[in-house]
């Protein structure tokens, strides 16, 4: 653990991470219309959790996100491929998209798009990547 | 639209990505690997009987058309070279679970074989240059990483020696694709051509030509080798033997391919300067292999000497030049892995690579003999093994093209080839036998079987080479005729 005497950067940290998350979000549901997307908001997905790294330490951040990072990597370019995989039921060439606009409750018309799938696939591999470069190079063992 | 056309390229994707996430259970990883290659070789079978009676198969990913999509274009030439990569990369596999060893498994060995796979099975798919520095890409991080897998002594310093020529090559390659799609807005092979020929090959495209050569000669060892030596004998024996069987060869590919699609309308410059080069690397090859007493050292000058040799029946630019190279280049992707990993075996069992150490193993090991024998045979082009007819087909097309000196370096390194893996057969296995079973560092058990595979399908090839004949000689057709894979990628009209 860090000497606590890092107070401001602790207190910033915690409102700046759920923001930085918030804003991740967002960049990836404009994705798909506007500037953003899986790429650009899984990095700052990835930025936010880098925040946590510097301002605890990873044992502290690896005890509350137990996951192995590679293997978010390797679950998102699966959903990727797979998801390209998915248009040859439909006897369109490889990684073909579809979308169709919907009525659902609270958001009223909405427009699906199959295109999200595939970038949930690359915002985790982007996560696990980045993630785990920075963890490689900042660990000490 | 023939979705089966994706394939090749996904399924090591996804079984390599299903082993990362079980990382921990090997024989999983074992058996996957292998189901994974095997799959690949049967789909690429299936697609090459589509592409006998269909003509050129092609998939635009997303439904985007080319040439403003991607395109993956399979044609008789890709699909000979992928099912080839395919039987190569089983053996290797075969061979490495017993030679790699648990440490090297346990950080991702066998997922990063089979990007490295994807690698190489992409960069022969791809139908436009972009997606081919791209696949390059894959098969080199991938190759980066296996080659300073273990992380002895040597392994770092020829990576980094590896690692820093391959940037340089790969920015080269960027800046000669710039060059290219300001000069012709266009990326896509088929398209490319059409620009081409409709601009004409002026001084500046042969300009941009001769980049890409340099570019593609980097990779493939054609004359500018001099990290491949190192390199190549620096990993253990399953990792080199796919290094020398494939990663040359996707650099020969993408010679193969420019130079007969795209710049083929100035042969005299472009194709010359391949001819001297090859001349110029089948000499300086051959006078390395027969020079060293070391077994990796003389292998790896092989490699180098097939790498001129192949290209010497491209640079001569006639059908029965490229048959020969087409014939030479799946005989030297089994060939050479299959003297690799003989090689190794005998480096595995004696520990030492010195030919002045070596005696008399054929006592111990009659089979391992013979088979490296016959392997030796075949890399010189001895009939019936199938380096023969390659040989004679290239030899005729350099004669044919006018080009004797090259005809003649050609026929004059392949003695030279055969003297030095003659020496190493006849120091390592002749003689008085100086080792004793029980001194040796390991067993022949389970490597015998990739070998074996390897060594039949040597003798197969050049037996039965009337099976193959068809095929070989429509990759050529297309090849020649570039028409044909443009009609097929750009829809216009589809013919063989």
């Amino acid at each position: 653990m860090k000497e606590p005497n890092d107070i401001i950067i602790r207190s910033v940290a915690k409102v700046a991470v759920v923001i930085i998350f918030t804003f991740a979000i967002n960049l990836f549901i404009s994705g798909h219309h506007y500037p953003g997307g899986g790429f650009i908001g899984g990095l700052a997905f990835a930025s936010a959790v880098i925040l946590l790294f510097l301002t605890f330490d990873i044992e502290t951040v690896r005890k509350n996100i137990p996951l192995d990072f590679k293997m978010v990597a390797a679950i998102g370019v699966l959903i990727a491929v797979l998801t390209g995989l998915g248009s040859l039921l439909f006897d369109v060439p490889f990684l073909s998209q579809a979308f169709g606009y919907f009525y659902l409750p609270i958001f009223g018309k909405t427009e699906l798009a199959t295109a999200v799938l595939f970038d949930i696939g690359v915002a985790l591999a982007v996560i696990g990547t980045a993630l785990t470069i920075i963890m490689s190079i900042g660990d000490d063992r | 639209m023939n979705n089966i056309v994706i394939f090749p390229i996904i399924i090591p994707v996804i079984f390599g990505m299903i082993m990362i996430i079980f990382r921990k259970r090997l024989k999983l990883q074992r058996y996957l690997s292998l189901i994974s290659m095997a799959a690949v070789g049967i789909v690429t079978v299936y697609l090459m009987l589509q592409v006998k009676s269909e003509g050129i198969q092609t998939l635009h990913l997303g439904g985007w058309v080319a040439p403003f999509g991607v395109t993956m274009v399979v044609d008789m030439l890709a699909a000979l070279l992928i099912t080839t990569t395919s039987i190569v990369a089983f053996c290797c596999l075969l061979y490495a679970f017993r030679t790699i060893g648990t440490e090297r498994e346990n950080f991702y060995f066998y997922p990063l074989f089979l990007f490295l796979i994807t690698g190489v099975i992409g960069s022969f798919m791809t139908g436009d240059v972009f997606n081919l520095f791209v696949c390059f890409e894959v098969m080199l991080v991938a190759s980066y990483v296996l080659i300073s897998l273990g992380g002895t002594k040597i392994q770092l310093r020829e990576s980094i020696k590896y690692i820093l020529i391959n940037i340089l090559s790969s920015f080269l390659f960027l800046v000669a694709i710039a060059f290219l799609y300001a000069m012709t807005g266009t990326l896509n092979f088929a398209h490319l051509s059409l620009r081409v020929a409709e601009v004409g090959q002026d001084g500046l495209m042969t300009t941009v030509a001769i980049l890409f050569l340099i570019v593609f000669s980097l990779k493939a060892g054609l004359f500018l080798f001099f990290w491949l030596p190192g390199a190549y004998s620096a990993p253990p024996t399953a990792i080199s033997a796919i290094f020398a069987a494939l990663l040359t060869k996707v650099g020969i590919y993408a010679i193969v391919r420019m130079f007969t699609l795209v710049f083929y309308h100035e042969p005299e410059v472009t194709h010359l300067f391949i001819g001297i080069l090859a001349a110029i690397t089948m000499v300086l090859g051959a006078v390395g292999a027969v020079a060293f007493w070391d077994i990796k050292r003389i292998l790896t000058y092989n490699v180098i000497v097939g790498v001129g040799f192949i290209l010497a029946g491209v640079a001569s630019f006639t059908t029965v030049g490229m048959t020969g190279a087409l014939y030479y280049l799946i005989h030297d992707m089994i060939v050479k892995a299959l003297i690799f990993l003989l090689g190794g075996t005998v480096i595995y069992l004696t520990g030492t690579s010195n030919l002045r150490d070596l005696s008399g193993l054929i006592r111990l090991h009659p089979q391992l003999g013979w088979m490296f024998f016959i392997a030796a045979l075949s890399l010189s082009g001895i009939p019936p093994l199938s380096g023969f007819l390659g040989k004679l087909f290239i030899s005729e097309g350099t004669f044919e093209a006018g080009y004797f000196w090259l005809g003649a370096i050609g026929l004059f390194t392949s003695l030279m080839v055969l003297y030095s893996i003659m020496k190493v057969f006849m120091n390592a296995f002749w003689g008085y036998t100086v080792i004793k079973e029980e001194e040796e560092q390991g067993t022949t058990a389970g490597l015998l079987l990739p070998i074996g595979i390897l060594t039949a399908l040597t003798i197969a090839l050049g037996i039965g080479t009337q099976a193959i004949h068809e095929y070989v000689d429509l990759a050529v057709e297309v090849l020649m005729n570039p028409s044909f894979y443009i009609e097929a990628v750009l829809g216009l009209n589809p013919k063989p």
